[in-house]
């Protein structure tokens, strides 16, 4: 490993910057021309198709981000480019790191979700269901049902906002600017929800250990149903503007193309995954919570390109919303959080008129609650893929260690596979297509 | 009037008496007229462009300045105006300053050929609602089109940044190879007109019914090739690579502030404007249409025709720019060179063998026909070989 050049920040990885071929270790140039560590040398790059050729002063290492209004927020990639083609890219990331996960060790169980919910900011229900339920197992309580269907209910409504959200950005990148505000327009109803139930549109913390915040507002069934109605149609409206469209068409077929060998070997999940025709999703192959109670299918697609993340996600938002339907109809009656007093705060009408309630709520808010010693991971299928939360308690009433497996973190070592040999309009298309949120990759 | 006078000012009938003072008191009313005209048509075509754009995406768009944000131009104007003038150290700083002017002059000059009604009489003497009318009117209008490349390409590569020279680059191959194409639809419209002159071509369309048009009567391959090569010209999307906000993050104006970056939005939109104007000239018959013999009415009515089908045009530029995606560099060279070029030669081609006799037009047709299908057909043979040697296999087969 070369040492970092100087005035460069290094890491234990060494200096993240992509630097000039002659300054490059020919490992690493490797790993740069798209091998993937743990592929046997070769299946990917085969060294005869090195560009070699390309003389030190024919190309150019450009900066895309951090920056850039197509990486979406602080992602930063350097590029080199030969002409507009791209020879070789790195993605930087960091840009964002604000410690979240170290910050969660000094935050006590109940506070905790406030914190996660920040993470991957447009998956904050799978965040906080990840952690909810990472605590739950080691304090070994059962939550109502009617709260895990609740919780059920908000991550597949997320999973709609989500994509809704990757429809909007998806199309700007690609120049369609007036897909941005329909997907935001669509978006909209779905936040509004959120907020009538939670009180707030994006960092919710309304899932947490012990069940949900409060219970669903009245008249929440006709609200949904009435909102998949609104959807619906308009997801018909995003095929005839951009799916059947042929530059889109054009844009995106047969771009940032991954085998299914790749993605597997650089651990990608979710859509990217299911683009290259492997049909893994956690929520029928791993089944948690009552998902295998209901009916859905799993979206794939076939060639591994732009357009089929861009299918598959616009295809997921239709399932997502058959799933929302039967949801409503399972939401049985009953308590939303478990009355366990040692684990969720009393009603606020009780501590007026119970002494033990007012303890209860005091000891609660200022000592927390203590976890048994123990580890576990759990994961759900959040919209980028695996969204997985490893928990490891020491007894106390703070974690002593909480990592997320972000999937947008992973998702994104398939970039400089998928990105050479393209070109620069090419990198913008691949980089929305993977849909990182760059919170959920620095944490 | 000398060889020198007549290569530039034949055509209008205010110079058929010789130059006199009122004779450029009435040339100095019509440059002023123009510009002022532009000037402000400008202006409001940026605002009609974030109205229509804000409409067809569902939101309000500018309503502050002014009644209905109209004025909104003008407030944005100002607001560049006292903006720092930013000068970047790695920047050439003759050209750097020089570019945006010659992105902006070029607009202005095209426009001065538009005829934009018939003749009207001042007293005694009559003129042409135009500002010149050169015998080489056309070729005028290729040449300010060309010159139009060097702003972008000089300001992207001026600017010392590697985002602008990557839009210079993509400017200058871009604009040049549809210039191919613009020129062989222009050439088509010379080829049956037989003038170069802009007030014969239009002229030469007028009568009444719209099947006299350039459109109709040149098969409208022309037309469209025209319009396409046209958006292209213009940097307009889909066509907009050479700024292509989300890829170059502006492209060849990234570095550009103040006044500066001002001229050059005032230069796109003004291009757009004229663009429209030439459209409407070359294959629409500019201000022809019913109007009412003489008199003021007589004056305006052409007048009216002729901004209603620019209108039609600006609108349809706006509603491309809502609605579809943006092409990639090599998308737009293989349209420009493998489609544009070769249709409109061979159209130029058919249009020239009608105008010697009908039954050549037809045995050019037929040929060309012939041979297109034939490139077709081999082309996909190719593809289809190449095809299946590379494939575009399945990856996996589903797990399940």
């Amino acid at each position: 490993m070369t040492a970092p050049t100087s005035g460069m920040a290094g890491t234990s990885e060494g200096a993240q910057e992509l630097h000039a071929r002659n300054e490059t270790d020919p490992l690493e140039l490797l790993r740069e021309e798209g091998a993937v560590l743990r592929l046997p040398e070769g299946t990917v790059v085969d060294p005869g198709d090195m560009s070699v050729e390309i003389a030190e002063n024919e190309t150019m290492i450009i900066n895309m981000g951090p920056q850039h209004p197509s990486t979406h927020g602080v992602l930063r990639l350097m590029l080199e480019l030969d002409g507009e083609t791209v020879v070789r890219s790195k993605p930087v990331v960091g840009y964002l790191h604000t410690g979240m996960e170290k910050t969660q060790e000094e935050l006590m169980y109940i506070q905790g979700s406030t914190n996660v919910t920040r993470m991957d900011y447009l998956a904050n229900f799978h965040n906080e269901t990840v952690f909810s339920v990472a605590v739950e197992t080691l304090l070994e309580v059962d939550v109502p049902e009617r709260a895990t269907w609740i919780r059920m209910l908000f991550m597949e409504l997320n999973r709609v906002s989500s994509h809704l959200l990757f429809m909007a950005t998806n199309g700007m990148d690609i120049g369609a600017i007036s897909m941005m505000l329909y997907g935001w327009r669509e978006r909209e109803l779905v936040l509004a929800f959120f907020e009538r139930t939670t009180g707030l549109r994006m960092n919710c913390n309304y899932i947490r250990p012990g069940g949900v915040a409060v219970d669903l507002p009245e008249g929440w069934r006709e609200q949904i149903l009435a909102m998949c109605e609104a959807i619906l149609p308009r997801l018909d409206e995003y095929d005839t503007l951009l799916t059947g469209q042929p530059i889109f068409q054009e844009r995106t077929q047969g771009v940032g193309v991954i085998t299914a060998e790749a993605a597997i070997a650089l651990g990608a999940t979710g859509p990217v995954l299911r683009s290259t025709g492997v049909a893994w999703d956690l929520r029928r192959d791993m089944p948690y919570m009552y998902y295998d109670q209901l009916d859905f299918d799993v979206v794939v697609g076939r060639y591994g390109d732009a357009f089929d993340r861009y299918a598959i996600r616009l295809n997921e938002i239709r399932e997502s919303i058959r799933l929302i339907r039967q949801i409503v109809d399972l939401v049985p009656a009953g308590d939303y959080r478990v009355q366990d007093k040692k684990v969720t705060p009393p009603p606020r009408g009780r501590i007026d008129e119970s002494m033990e309630a007012l303890i209860h709520h005091f000891k609660l808010f200022t000592e927390g609650f203590k976890v048994p010693a123990g580890e576990t991971y759990v994961a759900v299928e959040s919209p980028r893929g695996e969204l997985g939360g490893y928990l490891v308690s020491d007894g106390s009433a703070k974690p002593y260690r909480f990592h997320m497996r972000d999937p947008s973190f992973v998702n994104l070592q398939t970039l400089p596979v998928m990105l050479r040999g393209g070109f620069v309009a090419d990198a913008v298309a691949i980089i929305s297509s993977v849909d990182p949120v760059m919170g959920g990759v620095d944490r | 009037m000398s060889a020198a006078q007549t290569l530039l000012l034949a055509g209008d009938p205010v110079f058929a008496d010789g130059v006199d003072g009122a004779v450029l008191l009435i040339v100095a009313v019509k440059v002023l007229v123009a510009f002022a005209v532009l000037m402000v048509s400008v202006l409001f075509m940026v605002w009609f462009e974030r109205k229509l754009v804000s409409d067809m995406q569902a939101r309000i768009g500018p309503n502050r300045a002014g009644p209905w944000g109209l004025l909104q131009t003008l407030a944005d104007g100002i607001k560049l105006f006292f903006k720092e003038d930013l000068l970047p150290d790695q920047a050439d700083r003759r050209v750097f300053r020089l570019a945006p002017y010659l992105s902006l002059v070029p607009a202005f000059l095209t426009f001065a050929i538009v005829p934009v009604g018939g003749v009207i009489h001042i007293g005694e003497r009559s003129t042409l609602l135009q500002v010149a009318d050169p015998p080489v009117g056309i070729l005028f209008l290729l040449a300010m089109s060309s010159v139009a490349v060097y702003g972008v390409m000089l300001a992207g590569w001026a600017s010392g940044s590697k985002y602008p020279l990557l839009g210079s680059v993509r400017a200058s191959a871009q604009m040049v190879s549809y210039e191919a194409a613009l020129g062989l639809s222009v050439a088509a419209v010379v080829l049956v007109s037989g003038s170069l002159l802009t007030s014969e071509i239009v002229a030469e369309q007028s009568g009444g019914l719209p099947f006299k048009w350039n459109m109709f009567r040149l098969g409208f391959v022309p037309f469209a090739i025209f319009c396409l090569a046209a958006t292209a010209e213009l940097n307009r999307p889909p066509f907009d690579l050479v700024e292509a906000e989300q890829e170059l993050v502006g492209g060849f104006h990234t570095e550009y502030s103040s006044l500066r970056f001002a001229l050059f939005f005032l230069a796109e939109f003004m291009s757009t404007v004229v663009m429209s104007a030439i459209i409407v000239t070359l294959f629409l018959g500019g201000p022809a249409g019913p109007a009412p013999d003489g008199g003021i009415l007589g004056a305006i009515v052409p007048i009216g025709w002729f901004l209603a089908k620019m209108f039609v045009f600006l609108f349809t530029y706006v509603w491309l720019r809502a609605t579809l995606p943006r092409f990639r560099y090599d998308q737009l060279m293989d349209l420009g060179w493998k489609r544009l070029i070769p249709l409109s030669l061979f159209w130029l081609l058919v249009l020239a063998g009608m105008r010697v006799d009908r039954k050549y037009g037809f045995a050019v047709f037929a040929g060309g026909a012939l041979l297109g299908l034939l490139l077709i057909r081999a082309l996909q043979i190719g593809r289809a070989t190449t095809e299946g040697e590379v494939g575009h296999a399945p990856a996996f087969e589903e797990t399940r």
